[in-house]
């Protein structure tokens, strides 16, 4: 006998997803002569966000494991550096490069996830000196600001499109020609590495692990887990997922700079958030990230399209939206709580 | 052997062990470039172009610079160790601060004055209350909502800096008035910015050695519970440590925002909470909460600004600068960390062993 039980989890997932929905369906109503409506519109949050995605899927996880990782957005500006210098000044084939970047993501992820797991370092303080180490990497790797422009593939890549098939949301603009909507590859490594994870978490014994060790330590030794190796291999996955996230944000932005992806970790985690995993660990869902992350890129699209508002509202929006949820799951705590009292 | 021992086993042997290694690099760097090698702590005096005589030397521009860093520090300890938590917001809440009042200064839209549009204490007190609302903000959230403090305190983190860029119009608002300046220059030979640390340091150790407020904290973050059950109303102790953080929070804004005369809301207090949660850490302070040291966490801050100063000496640059911080953040949390010492412990061990036996 199997039944869907609607939990407090599933009702604040739920939330996320109806808030989502109003939230576009209003820029459909009120933006709907700036072609809010039309499918491209919403294939462009996913574009832009392709990167963040898989951040905050890789940060959901360590996030599920009771930890933290502040690293990423300098991660995320370090693996740019490396690709733009590394094609525009050295003249390395880009394949050679995102292997490089990813075998780069690994080594720290591994590094980190030693000082977390077996030194028993605070999460906090082990990936706040990956940060600090990532970002002035960048800085010594170069200063100046690096456009990739000579790497036909990455080219080729950051330009490609991918057409949505049947001619689903296909239209004629006023130039009469018709517009077929699309997609960039690195949505679809985006998607991929959602539906991996939610597989991975759902039916792996790797995935379960990184729940039970989350939910209570003590309880998961007990179990026979070993605490100190998932949490490890956690802190791997989710380095290893910032850096095809990078990759996926520099084929976006398509230059390395110091300062890019500053606050990016904490796009990523408030997108957790919203999607209702808790940072004490145990508690959470991938999907829900997914929302979380389209919630943010959407409001930064409404406020675009508004075309008058301060730039900092999208910031104040989202904290707002970080406001509501977060005191939401504390009364589905509460009243968790009085139900086993 | 076992004084040395019983040394290394202090809290403070830690934060100070740093300091010393990192001024023992100072000097080691003077005597390799010809330096005099003492000229690290060396505290000369200059005339400023406009006649006043100051202190000069890096000692000086350590505990200068250091001096928001020292004052954050102070309510960072008490968060982290009642609520087992820490504030990141205390960066965004100083730049608001400081947004509200240059705004208040200014008045809304105006980039650049000479002359203030309301009285300076109003605008220096306006600026301090709204942090310590921030403070009460988070407070509430940790304290009665249960909600874990990082994230409570991530609303404040995109927000603060968010509004203060609203208050502020998006723009830089400079104050131009030699009196708003003087947080963040000199009093007499003396930077302000250290005085200031200073009189914050002395008011929170007087009320911590002579009220029982600092047993209170460590009882709540021991176990907030227990503390309950014995009669401390533990939320309301969180909230006020809170508090206490944004008024911190507050008071650096102003300093910093002092120091170049303008409301530059994007980079005052950027990664400045970063910097206060390492010195607590640096201090030897757990960051899972109850037990704290205020000592430590302010030799903890005075710590990162030498490092970033001696890195500075060293000709690297701002940007790089981090690399070689993480290095050493690594290095002294790698010896704090119970695995190390408890290896370290089993090695003196055997050796002990390995003597009674010949």
């Amino acid at each position: 006998m199997k039944k869907v039980k609607i939990s407090s989890n599933n009702i604040l997932l739920l939330i996320t997803i109806a808030l989502f929905v109003v939230m576009y369906g209003l820029g459909c109503v009120v933006y709907a002569s700036k072609g809010f409506t039309h499918l491209q519109t919403f294939l462009n949050v996913l574009i832009n966000n392709a990167g963040l995605i898989c951040v905050a899927a890789g940060t959901t996880c360590v996030m599920l494991t009771g930890g933290i990782d502040i690293s990423v957005g300098s991660v995320v500006a370090m693996d740019c550096m490396i690709l733009a210098v590394g094609m525009e000044q050295k003249g390395i084939s880009s394949v050679v490069l995102m292997l490089l970047v990813l075998a780069i993501g690994l080594l720290f992820g591994l590094v980190q996830g030693y000082l977390i797991a077996y030194l028993k370092i605070q999460p906090f303080i082990a990936t706040m000196a990956g940060m600090f180490f990532a970002r002035g990497m960048t800085a010594v790797i170069s200063t100046e600001q690096v456009s990739i422009v000579s790497d036909k593939l990455f080219v080729g890549l950051s330009n490609a499109k991918v057409n949505i098939p049947f001619g689903i949301g296909a239209y004629t603009n006023k130039k009469g020609i018709l517009q077929i909507p699309y997609v960039r590859p690195t949505v679809i490594v985006a998607i991929l590495v959602v539906v991996l994870i939610y597989l991975m978490l759902k039916y792996t014994k790797f995935g379960r692990s990184i729940y039970a060790v989350g939910g209570n330590q003590t309880s998961a030794t007990l179990m026979g887990l070993n605490v100190a190796k998932t949490t490890m291999l956690t802190y791997v996955l989710a380095s290893f997922l910032c850096s095809i996230g990078g990759i996926c944000y520099c084929l976006n932005t398509m230059s390395g700079t110091t300062t890019q992806a500053s606050g990016f970790e904490m796009d990523a985690i408030s997108s957790a958030v919203i999607g209702g995993t808790l940072l004490t660990g145990g508690v959470g869902n991938i999907v829900g990230t997914l929302f979380g992350v389209l919630i943010n890129g959407t409001i930064s699209t409404l406020v675009k399209s508004h075309g008058k508002l301060n730039s900092s509202w999208p910031n104040i929006i989202t904290a707002i939206l970080l406001c509501f949820f977060i005191v939401l799951q504390a009364i589905f705590a509460k009243i968790k709580e009085a139900k086993k009292a | 052997m076992s004084k040395l021992k019983g040394l290394t086993k202090k809290q403070l042997f830690l934060p100070i062990f740093s300091m010393i290694l990192v001024m023992l690099v100072n000097v080691v760097y003077d005597i390799a470039c010809g330096n005099p090698p003492l000229s690290f702590f060396q505290i000369a005096t200059q005339v400023t172009t406009s006649g006043d005589t100051i202190l000069f030397g890096r000692l000086i521009d350590v505990l200068n610079r250091g001096s928001e860093v020292v004052i954050l520090a102070i309510g960072m300890t008490l968060v982290v160790s009642a609520s087992a938590g820490t504030d990141i917001s205390v960066g965004s809440v100083m730049s608001l601060s400081g947004g509200l009042c240059c705004m208040l200064l200014a008045g809304y839209g105006v980039t650049n004055v000479d002359h203030y549009k309301v009285p300076l204490v109003v605008g220096i007190l306006a600026g301090i209350l709204l942090a310590i609302v921030c403070g009460i903000f988070n407070g509430f959230l940790v304290a009665y909502l249960n909600i874990q403090p990082m994230v409570a305190t991530l609303i404040l983190w995109s927000a603060g800096r968010a509004i203060g860029l609203l208050l502020c119009n998006s723009a830089i608002v400079y104050v131009r008035v030699p009196s708003f300046q003087f947080l963040g220059s000199y009093c007499g030979p003396i930077p302000t910015p250290i005085l200031v640390a200073a009189v914050c340091v002395a008011i929170t150790a007087l009320i911590l050695k002579f009220t029982a407020v600092g047993t209170f904290v460590q009882a709540v973050g021991i176990n907030k519970k227990a503390a309950r059950i014995s009669g401390f109303n533990s939320s309301k102790i969180i909230l006020i440590c809170y508090a206490v953080c944004g008024l911190c929070a507050g008071i650096a804004g102003i300093v910093a925002t002092s120091r170049i005369y303008s409301a530059d809301t994007n980079n005052i207090g950027l990664n400045m909470e970063l910097d206060a949660i390492l010195a607590v850490a640096l201090g030897g302070n757990s960051l899972g909460g109850g037990k704290f040291n205020l000592a430590g966490s302010i030799i903890g801050a005075y710590t990162i600004q030498a490092i970033t100063t001696t890195l500075y000496a060293l000709k690297v640059s701002s940007a790089q600068a981090p690399v070689y911080k993480a290095i050493v953040v690594i290095l002294i949390v790698v010896i704090q960390a119970e695995p190390v010492k408890a290896y370290f412990k089993k090695l003196s061990a055997k050796k002990a062993a390995a003597k009674e036996a010949n």
